[in-house]
């Protein structure tokens, strides 16, 4: 095919795309239209009923909490995949990771880089510990405060270096956050199983609204998937780190390079 | 990120288009999905990215 005849086809389905997009959106509503009966009946609903002021949590963890259970557990399997494709073989030999051991020569890390890092990583762990606490009042909550949670450890690593991250969170604790924090989501779930008559049913006190100890159960969910998320991503992250820093040696490329000498 | 072909350039261009659309997000008042668009478009998936470029140049090498 010519480059002519190439362009040709290239301009043609482009139009195509371009007219099918441009109908497709003269077709949508208007912004801020919205026709589904749901939304409105849950905006109105939401407070008096769940005492949450932030509706999306309240719709995340209460009225649809097997989806989030679900998605839960997405991102354990996700967890689960990584760990288990990352994991040591057998026939090979992990070297104890250090930051040259990819061959590489690292600079020192700078001072300024050091201090702002350190620094910042007490504020990114009081932020995500507000965001996970405050779910059910501001936006925000377990999956969004966990991944920020999850960076704080990270910032350790960018301002000191993996030992240090391996220090302050190491594998088991990791591994038992990741584990209690999913255990403890389905739980809260069968609560309303044991306690009332549905699954997900929120069996607490609804509480005052704008006060933290309120909305039942949805506060607790909130922990639960800070948690599990905080776990996760540590470990997938944690997992990453390894592998880009250990350099693995397959043992048995090394007895065929042997024997062939 | 088309004209991007180095892969650490796309990933520094992926990263920037998360937070732009976390902040469009923002915008549009959905401030739930701001957040993690934010967190995992703009900081998470990106640094799997840098991290798995780390391993990949640190076997060629």
């Amino acid at each position: 095919m010519s480059d002519r005849v190439r362009l040709g086809v290239f301009g043609v389905s482009l139009a195509g795309l371009l007219g099918l997009v441009m109908w497709a959106f003269v077709g949508l509503p208007d912004f801020g239209d919205y026709r589904g009966p749901y939304g409105d009946i849950l905006n109105r609903v939401a407070v008096p009923e769940r005492s949450t002021t932030d509706v999306v949590t309240a719709v995340n963890f209460d009225y649809r909490g097997f989806d989030t259970l679900g998605e839960e557990f997405i991102l354990f399997t996700a967890v689960i995949g990584v760990a288990s494709i990352l994991r040591t073989l057998r026939g090979e030999r992990t070297r104890p990771p250090d930051d040259d051991a990819a061959g590489r020569d690292v600079p020192e890390t700078s001072l300024p880089i050091r201090v702002t890092g350190l620094g910042l990583v007490a504020p990114t762990v009081l932020i995500g510990i507000y965001i996970v606490a405050h779910g059910h009042q501001t936006p925000g909550g377990g999956f969004q405060g966990g991944v920020i949670l999850a960076t704080a450890l990270l910032l350790t690593y960018l301002s000191a270096d993996y030992m240090t991250l391996r220090a302050v969170g190491p594998n088991w604790l990791i591994e038992l956050a990741e584990g209690l924090g999913a255990a403890g989501f389905a739980l809260i779930g069968v609560a309303g199983l044991v306690f009332g008559s549905a699954f997900f049913e929120n069996v607490l006190g609804k509480g005052t609204p704008g006060e933290l100890p309120s909305a039942g159960l949805i506060p607790l969910s909130n922990a639960a998937v800070g948690l599990a998320v905080t776990g996760g991503f540590i470990f997938m992250l944690s997992e990453f780190l390894e592998q880009a820093l250990t350099r693995r040696r397959d043992r048995r490329r090394g007895r065929g390079a042997r024997r062939s000498a | 990120m088309v004209l991007a072909r180095d892969p650490l350039r796309q990933a520094m261009v992926a990263s920037i288009y998360g937070l732009l659309l976390g902040i469009l997000f923002f915008l549009f008042q959905a401030p739930d999905v701001a957040l993690s668009q934010t967190v995992v478009g703009a900081v998470a998936l990106p640094m799997m990215i840098l991290l798995a470029l780390a391993k990949v140049r640190g076997g060629e090498e």
